[in-house]
């Protein structure tokens, strides 16, 4: 590798970094960036371009209209964000996501390392028990929502096996316990994805490694502790962000487990607000706001994901 | 990397600032729009997805395309989507709405109109006068603040009570003359239902929290009990009125006693015998026919009013007229020959819904003579009450029900207290219409 020696020759470079390197970039790759094309141009369209427009609506008294129609559309500054922080459904729906989250999270990663390495070392019936956990993720929430009404309400096989402890009013029109249902129902269907990340990551982790510790006398739960788990790190780093990005999104579970966001409200997620506000109730503008502190609640939590559990290694 | 997530939020930032100086309409389009209320040619329009109205359908596009070679229709059923709503609203942002529609729910109307998604029918020349012609007083509740028609009521399905005849003997309660008329006879005959194992509920309306739901439990009710009042009247919320109060407790006592279930119900409560009663409009006839034994009598009210002065939620569907529409002069046509007496006839036989007609009963006497099952719903046809106009109506309706589940479904808090509260943001939403 050619280095400078020089501290002009090593400053001047440094400055004019990212411009020089992705014209030489494409200069040198002309045929990476024409492979990369078709999937910036479907970031620009499909995400990019949405997000800015949220932003923008977000700022105005906005609603869609049919092609060719004028009609005023006032900037409103943050009167959205104002109404949006005010309201006591939208911010009850924080909470609930929040709640959502609090044992989403923390279940999935937990769950989904210990099966997935508990998979790796299966011998027997292998590749049905990896069907057997990815069988949920693939079946769609619609399909399965009936099952779990059938297993979660007053007179289901949850409560009669629970008897007298059953809590009253059942699981999913309780207040307390809707959305905790719904927490574990998702964590239950995304598992299988998580098993999978967590299975290939488990590929990478060196064996040599696995061989020192048993040679210095480590137990299996030592291994998995001290050698296992931080190898898995940047795997852990992943489905942490991937489980908070995709309970913040929560809505169909919501609207089909609990009928709308009920019982009063406690299991209304903000996606389930923004398709109320906007598509039902014709505000897109309102609920663009709503998406907007929704963003930037996810990103501030992914990216302290990232800084606390990511450690040296991001 | 957290280099990286600032460069993101940056691009992100740069795109939507980027974009404040886009978005508003486009020009106003009114020339085409005149020059497309007198054009003629090919259309499409869109009709119910259920297998009675799909038949009715393709006949009336069939009879029409017949007689007109010129100015074929294709009719197709409503593209599939969470509500058929929702599948309006995006076509018409997106400008591929077809020329009619013949599912359009009235508490959407005001959405699409605000969209400037909707023809005024009243601009067309015999518009204002065929549709009250044909629907009489009742056109009324459909006409909107500015005086025009953006909808031509079509058919309504007027809500009455359902009974399982075999569950109501079954409870010793006579099932040829049950006596449901005031809420004190209809509480014993449910609590009779309940202690003796007849059936788990009296009754099952959904429970759950979307805006739609109140249209089947405490709209036909209040519509009964006010005379025929809406929920709102003169830009003020009613339903906090004595006999909204009066219809939310008997709800409430309902629930609080257990004669309804609080916990959505897969599949039909009232087809699988989990409920004795039910709130169901004329389509249920057919749907029932062979699987209960059931009789129909009108929703109770607090003094036991007679059938004759007994007012309910329509429940209707109206026809859209879309400004997508490049051949409105034709979809004009078909609108009027979709409606007219002898496609009402074919409607009402085919599906057993009722055309907002005057005069129902006496239009039709052969047929409601010929299936006697349909004679009440025709009479209530007269004396249906429609939500209210406006393009806040669903988040009228979205308070009510958050109000009602509440202090209702689940007895939370003071009913009468929540009610007002409830009232006074729906009468501000009316004002801000």
């Amino acid at each position: 590798m050619a280095t400078s020696t020089t501290a002009p020759a090593a400053v001047a470079p440094s400055v004019r970094e990212p411009r020089s390197r992705t014209r030489r970039g494409v200069r040198s790759n002309p045929l990476g960036w024409i492979f990369s094309a078709p999937y910036l141009v479907f970031i620009a369209l499909v995400f990019a371009y949405p997000l800015g427009f949220a932003v923008y609506m977000s700022f105005h008294d906005y609603f869609f209209t049919a092609p060719g129609v004028t009609v005023p559309r006032p900037f409103v500054g943050l009167e959205n964000y104002t109404a949006a922080l005010t309201d006591p459904a939208v911010r009850q729906s924080f909470v609930n996501v929040a709640v959502f989250l609090v044992i989403n999270v923390p279940l999935t990663v937990v769950l989904s390392l210990v099966l997935a390495s508990l998979l790796d070392r299966a011998v027997h019936a292998k590749a049905f028990l990896r069907v057997s956990f990815y069988l949920p993720y693939l079946t769609s929430s619609v399909a399965v929502v009936g099952v779990w009404l059938f297993l979660f309400n007053g007179g289901g096989i949850v409560n009669r096996v629970l008897g007298p402890l059953a809590p009253d009013p059942s699981w999913l029109v309780n207040e307390r316990w809707a959305m905790p249902s719904i927490a574990l129902f998702v964590t239950w269907k995304g598992l299988g994805f998580y098993i999978l990340l967590y299975l290939a990551a488990l590929q990478n982790v060196a064996k040599d490694l696995y061989e020192a510790a048993a040679t210095d006398g480590a137990s299996r739960w030592q291994s998995f502790v001290n050698v296992t788990i931080p190898s898995l790190r940047p795997a852990t780093v992943l489905v942490l962000i991937l489980a908070i990005i995709t309970g913040a999104n929560l809505f169909t579970e919501p609207y089909l487990l609990t009928g709308g966001g009920g019982p009063n409200g406690a299991s209304r997620s903000p996606v389930l607000v923004m398709y109320q506000e906007g598509i039902e109730q014709g505000q897109p503008g309102y609920a663009a706001a709503i998406g907007v502190l929704l963003v930037i609640g996810t990103l501030v939590l992914s990216y302290l994901s990232n800084r606390f559990a990511g450690g040296r290694e991001s | 990397m957290q280099r990286r997530i600032t460069r993101i939020l940056a691009v992100a930032s740069v795109l939507g600032l980027s974009l404040t100086a886009c978005g508003g309409g486009g020009s106003g389009g009114s020339e085409a729009q005149d020059a497309a209320k007198s054009a003629r040619g090919p259309i499409t329009v869109w009709y119910s997805n259920n297998e009675q109205e799909v038949a009715w359908g393709k006949a009336m596009v069939q009879s029409w395309n017949s007689a007109h070679p010129d100015q074929q229709v294709t009719g197709q059923e409503i593209p599939a989507g969470k509500s058929s709503e929702e599948v309006i609203g995006a076509a018409i942002t997106a400008g591929t709405a077809p020329c009619l529609v013949f599912n359009t729910a009235p508490s959407a109307v005001g959405q699409f109109q605000r969209q400037g998604g909707l023809v005024n029918l009243a601009s067309f020349p015999d518009g204002e006068s065929y549709i009250t012609e044909r629907s009489g007083d009742v056109a009324k509740q459909y006409q909107s603040s500015d005086g025009g028609y953006y909808q031509l009521p079509w058919k309504s399905n007027p809500v009455m009570i359902f009974y399982n005849k075999d569950l109501f003997k079954k409870a010793g309660l006579d099932p040829d003359n049950p006596q449901l008329a005031l809420y004190d006879q209809f509480l014993d005959a449910a609590r009779k239902i309940k202690s003796s194992g007849a059936a788990k509920y009296a009754i099952n309306p959904a429970p759950t929290s979307e805006f739609y739901q109140s249209q089947f439990d405490f709209i036909p009710l209040y519509s009964a009990e006010s005379g025929g009042k809406q929920i709102v009247a003169d830009g003020k919320a009613t339903f906090n009125d004595p006999a909204g109060l009066a219809v939310a407790n008997f709800w409430k006592t309902i629930y609080a006693e257990g004669l309804a279930g609080k916990e959505t119900v897969q599949g039909d409560a009232f087809a699988s015998k989990v409920a004795a009663m039910s709130i169901v409009g004329p389509w249920a006839v057919a749907v029932y026919k062979g699987k209960v034994n059931w009789g129909a009598v009108p929703v109770p009210t607090s003094t036991g009013m007679p059938i004759g002065d007994i007012h309910t939620f329509s429940d209707a569907k109206n026809i859209g007229l879309f400004s997508a529409c490049a051949n409105q002069g034709t979809a004009w046509d078909v609108l009027k020959f979709a409606t007219s007496s002898e496609q009402d006839s074919a409607l009402l036989t085919e599906t057993g819904q009722m055309p907002i007609r005057k005069d129902l009963s006496a239009t039709y006497a052969d047929y409601f003579a010929k299936n006697p099952s349909y004679k009440e719903f025709g009479e209530l046809a007269s004396r249906t009450v429609e939500v209210p106009g406006g393009p806040n109506t669903v988040e009228m309706l979205q308070t009510l029900r958050d109000a009602y589940t509440k202090s209702v479904i689940s007895g939370q808090g003071d009913l009468t207290q929540t009610f007002n509260e409830a009232a006074d943001k729906v009468t501000s939403l009316a004002g801000r219409g």
